[in-house]
């Protein structure tokens, strides 16, 4: 029998209707998990404990008011999340695991957080993170770095390690990241957890605060596909805040991946994603993941894109550049900190970015990686006119022990993931293995707004697997 | 001593009048508000806010850029201009750097000298800082505004020339209906790029490699006296044989001069690239044609009318077509429509202001006193002489020097004519015939 903390969100959702238990068990019980969890784990920045409980009786009562039929109108109520701190919630402080930006409290809710309060959704607090997302591990935290709750020595992944960790430990029974160049996919993989990374524009950014603006795309963290499914469906659409987000109308997803089989699926299998050097362990894992559609009936296709070290490149530009840009806001003057409070890889991007963008070097720095930029881009769409989808190592090892990487924090090991980015399409990481006894994970790209496409396949994927229904012993 | 010639290109700054603000939702009627009372995340440029681009904002532009006969790009975009400053909530103005919405474009001047434009671009205005008791408080109402920028090609050779360009753009923003352009509520302001050159660079198309920025400059006088004061100031250190530094100054009335405010290094480093948070935006043809079909006629264009149409002088036709006059033209036209004289109605209108606000009959009717006065004129000879041969005493007074004494046989002449004279015309008159008679000189 699973315990409450550890259930899905459609198990909790079907528990709750079923009036199995109560949104307060489901709440208290993921407090009391964080309680004792916690200190090791260290996902939380914030949990705000008074709410949760407050909101969870509110549920309850609303439940017991309209009964089953109040999830038509609320899909997640009652169940508890948390939320990578990047995102803006009102009267509850907000730093993006930065120093700079200790004590400030938003006056103002963002869209996403928006929409799940709305949905019913209880916050359980606010989740540690590379500060400002720089990083791929939670080590650039200004304030500690969040442990793998598969093996405590080691980092969860980044940016968004303290939502991984949180369900994977879980702590919660979902959570929300962000992604701007691989920042949901890698501590999915290393955490061993389902993270989607929405197509660009799928999902509001507004009260997301920018590291990279055109590439941040929020997006869930959950413990299977399905709940992915179901989350991705509340907080994306149109937004009126954010000039960038997709007209496209928001399809059912978990309804839509419900019946979908991986027969006739062509997935693309890159070569230079294969044959790259990458640890033996994880290769072994996602060739047998890969094995593994092929027996149920995908097809698999050798393809061939562009190398992804142009990628890297232009996404270092392109990011370094936009953060540059996008913390200048943080002079000093208000917020309370003196820019003394920078950590030194915001200072490290900062300084990069000004360079890159600087009169006399942006021709050769900005423009040119923009210029490829376009050609990843048409690299992506040509692939698609023969495949459904592209499958692909989401990392090219498993987490590395702390502290191991100082000097570029990951950086490197993003290097599978800056394609999708730059070409703002839609990619689900999930468990595809275990290599040295920690998670591995695979991925599938999608081209723009096809995310029923990879949810369906990855959905199919978890069908026929149970690398997804293992959690760590914490 | 060698003569300079003037360089000069104005940067006209003007509030677009919205609803919101240019990238939030704030009410934009921010001109008589408590401080910080029209603000919001967006404005205040908080953590993980983001700019939604305001169409009603970005077409007035596109109507100035029309009326003023620039290109307008199909293809659009926002850039971030970065620099530090306490009135700059996020580091960086959005503003329009490589695909501003309007390219070129020229208007005329009286004399028909043409004023070629550079660009017209739109941007977020700053906050407002105030300095006081060695503190610094912001306001950040302004913040946000949307703001106009129109950019001339350094083409004025002279002061007059540029304090006219700068007359008819308001005079066009009122007419368009796309603004106030109040100049005391901040809503237009001027900045002028000064540099001096020689005869021999003016031929040769040389331009100098310095120009020297007056900034935030709010009123057409203000413009006028900084210009002269800085022509002087550059003149004399070019006689001096040194190099006037290229700097930004601002307009000390006190002084009467203008001050350093900050040495402009060679190029600014603004760190421009296209804002990230605003899609590119495209036009097609329809939407321009829209925004052409919506122009109103325009002051050149009703002057000309006026002109042709009424025969009225340039002067009284330019006085007509400004945007503040738009309620006398309706009056005008209105008038003239019933059957009125154009040119006397003209006349009448802009003369005498109480015939403003007058009815149609009671209008006329003035007309017609007034038209009677001057067709009179010819008829007053006999009264004027009259007058003049039974009041020998009061001309006796007059040559002795008590000219008021005038005034007595203007009203001799008014109470003979029962008031159908114009007294003015009379006094005029009277004089010439005096002088005629008497071989005086009485002015």
């Amino acid at each position: 029998m699973k315990k409450l903390n550890e259930l899905t969100v459609i198990e909790s959702i079907e528990g709750l209707k079923k009036g199995e238990f109560k949104c307060i068990d489901l709440v208290e019980t993921c407090l009391y998990v964080i309680k004792i969890r916690d200190p090791k784990i260290k996902a939380f920045l914030k949990v705000t404990e008074d709410s949760a409980i407050e909101n969870a009786n509110k549920a309850d009562k609303e439940i017991k008011l309209y009964g089953e039929k109040v999830f038509k109108e609320k899909p997640l109520l009652g169940i508890p999340y948390a939320c990578k701190d990047n995102f803006s919630t009102l009267g509850i402080e907000t730093t993006a695991s930065s120093k700079i930006l200790k004590g400030y409290i938003p006056p103002y809710e963002s869209t996403v957080t928006k929409k799940l309060a709305e949905a019913g959704a209880i916050l359980l607090g606010k989740t540690n993170m590379d500060a400002f997302a720089h990083g791929a591990s939670t080590e650039t935290s200004d304030f500690f770095t969040t442990h793998n709750p598969w093996d405590l020595e080691r980092v969860p992944g980044g940016s968004s390690g303290g939502s991984a960790a949180a369900v994977s430990a879980n702590m919660c029974i979902f959570a929300i990241g962000s992604d701007t160049g691989g920042s949901i996919r890698c501590p999915a993989s290393w955490s061993g957890i389902t993270g989607l990374k929405p197509t660009y524009g799928r999902v509001s950014r507004y009260g997301l605060i920018a590291m990279a603006s055109s590439t941040d795309s929020p997006g869930p963290m959950t413990k299977t596909v399905k709940d992915a499914a179901l989350v991705l469906k509340v907080i994306a659409g149109k937004d009126p805040f954010d000039a960038t987000t997709s007209n496209t109308e928001v399809p059912d997803y978990l309804e839509k991946i419900k019946n979908v089989s991986l027969k006739g699926l062509k997935i693309g299998k890159p070569r230079s994603y294969f044959e790259t050097e990458f640890e033996s362990g994880v290769k072994k894992a996602v060739l047998e993941s890969v094995e593994m559609l092929k027996e149920n009936g995908a097809e698999i296709i050798d393809i061939d894109l562009l190398d992804f070290k142009y990628s890297l490149a232009i996404y270092t530009i392109i990011q370094r550049s936009e953060v540059s840009s996008n913390l200048a806001r943080f002079d000093g003057i208000r917020f309370g900190h003196l820019r003394d409070h920078f950590g030194f890889e915001a200072r490290k991007r900062m300084m990069l970015g000004s360079y890159a963008l600087s009169s006399g070097y942006y021709d050769a720095y900005y423009s040119k990686a923009q210029k490829v930029r376009t050609l990843i881009i048409e690299d992506f769409k040509r692939a698609f006119e023969s495949v459904d989808l592209i499958i692909g190592p989401t990392m090219p090892s498993v987490a590395y022990k702390i502290g191991s990487k100082e000097d570029l924090y990951g950086e490197l090991t993003d290097t599978m993931q800056t394609p999708g980015s730059m070409a703002g399409l839609c990619v689900i990481a999930i468990p595809g293995g275990f290599s040295e006894g920690m998670p591995v994970g695979i991925q599938f790209i999608g081209e723009q707004l096809a995310e029923v496409k990879v949810l369906a396949a990855a959905h199919a994927f978890q069908e026929i697997t149970d690398f997804h229904k293992k959690f760590p012993e914490v | 001593m060698t003569e300079y010639k003037l360089v000069l290109g104005l940067e006209v700054h003007i509030h677009l009048k919205t609803e919101t603000k240019m990238f939030c939702g704030c009410d934009s009627n921010i001109y008589e508000a408590e401080p910080n009372t029209h603000v919001c995340p967006v404005c205040l440029g908080l953590p993980g806010a983001l700019p939604v681009p305001n169409f009603e904002a970005i077409k007035k532009t596109q109507v100035l850029g029309l009326a003023l006969d620039s290109i307008l790009n199909k293809e659009s975009r926002f850039d971030r201009k970065h620099y530090f400053y306490p009135d700059l909530p996020k580091g960086f103005q959005i503003s329009q750097y490589k695909q501003p919405l309007c390219e070129g474009g020229e208007i005329e001047l009286d004399s028909g000298n043409k004023v070629s434009l550079e660009r017209i671009h739109l941007e977020e205005d700053t906050a407002k800082s105030f300095h006081e008791n060695g503190r610094t408080l912001i306001d950040f109402n302004k913040s946000g505004m949307p703001l106009v920028e129109i950019v001339t090609k350094p083409v004025f050779k002279t002061v007059g020339e540029s304090v006219e360009f700068c007359k008819k753009i308001q005079d066009l923003i009122i007419t368009l209906g796309i603004g106030d352009a109040d100049m005391e509520k901040g809503q237009m302001r001027l900045e002028a790029n000064i540099s001096l050159r020689t005869q021999e660079m003016e031929y040769n198309d040389i331009l100098p490699d310095y120009k020297v920025e007056i900034k935030n400059i709010n009123s057409f006088r203000f413009m006028e006296k900084a210009i002269i004061a800085e022509i002087k100031r550059q003149t004399e250190i070019l006689q001096k044989g040194n190099v006037v530094n290229q700097e930004n100054r601002g307009w000390d009335e006190r002084s009467g001069t203008t001050v350093s405010q900050r040495v402009k290094e060679e190029a600014h480093d603004y760190r421009y690239f296209p804002e990230p948070d605003i899609p590119l935006l495209y036009f097609d043809e329809k939407h321009i044609e829209e925004l052409k079909n919506s122009l109103p006629e325009l002051p050149q264009q009703k002057k000309t009318r006026l002109m042709t149409r009424y025969g009225l002088t340039a002067n009284i036709a330019t006085i007509l077509s400004t945007g503040y006059s738009f309620g006398l033209l309706k009056k005008f036209e209105g008038f003239v429509e019933s059957g009125l004289d154009p040119v006397k109605t003209a006349n009448i209108l802009i003369n005498k202001k109480e015939s403003r606000d007058m009815s149609f009959e009671e209008f006329e009717k003035l007309l017609n006193v007034s038209t009677n006065r001057i067709i009179n004129e010819k008829n007053l000879k006999n009264y004027l002489e009259e007058v003049v041969k039974n009041n020998r005493n009061i001309i006796n007074d007059i040559k002795g020097g008590k000219l008021s004494a005038i005034e007595f046989l203007v009203g001799q002449v008014m109470k003979n004519t029962k008031g159908q004279a114009d007294p003015v015309k009379v006094r005029e008159l009277l004089k010439s015939e005096i002088n005629k008679k008497f071989n005086t000189a009485i002015d």
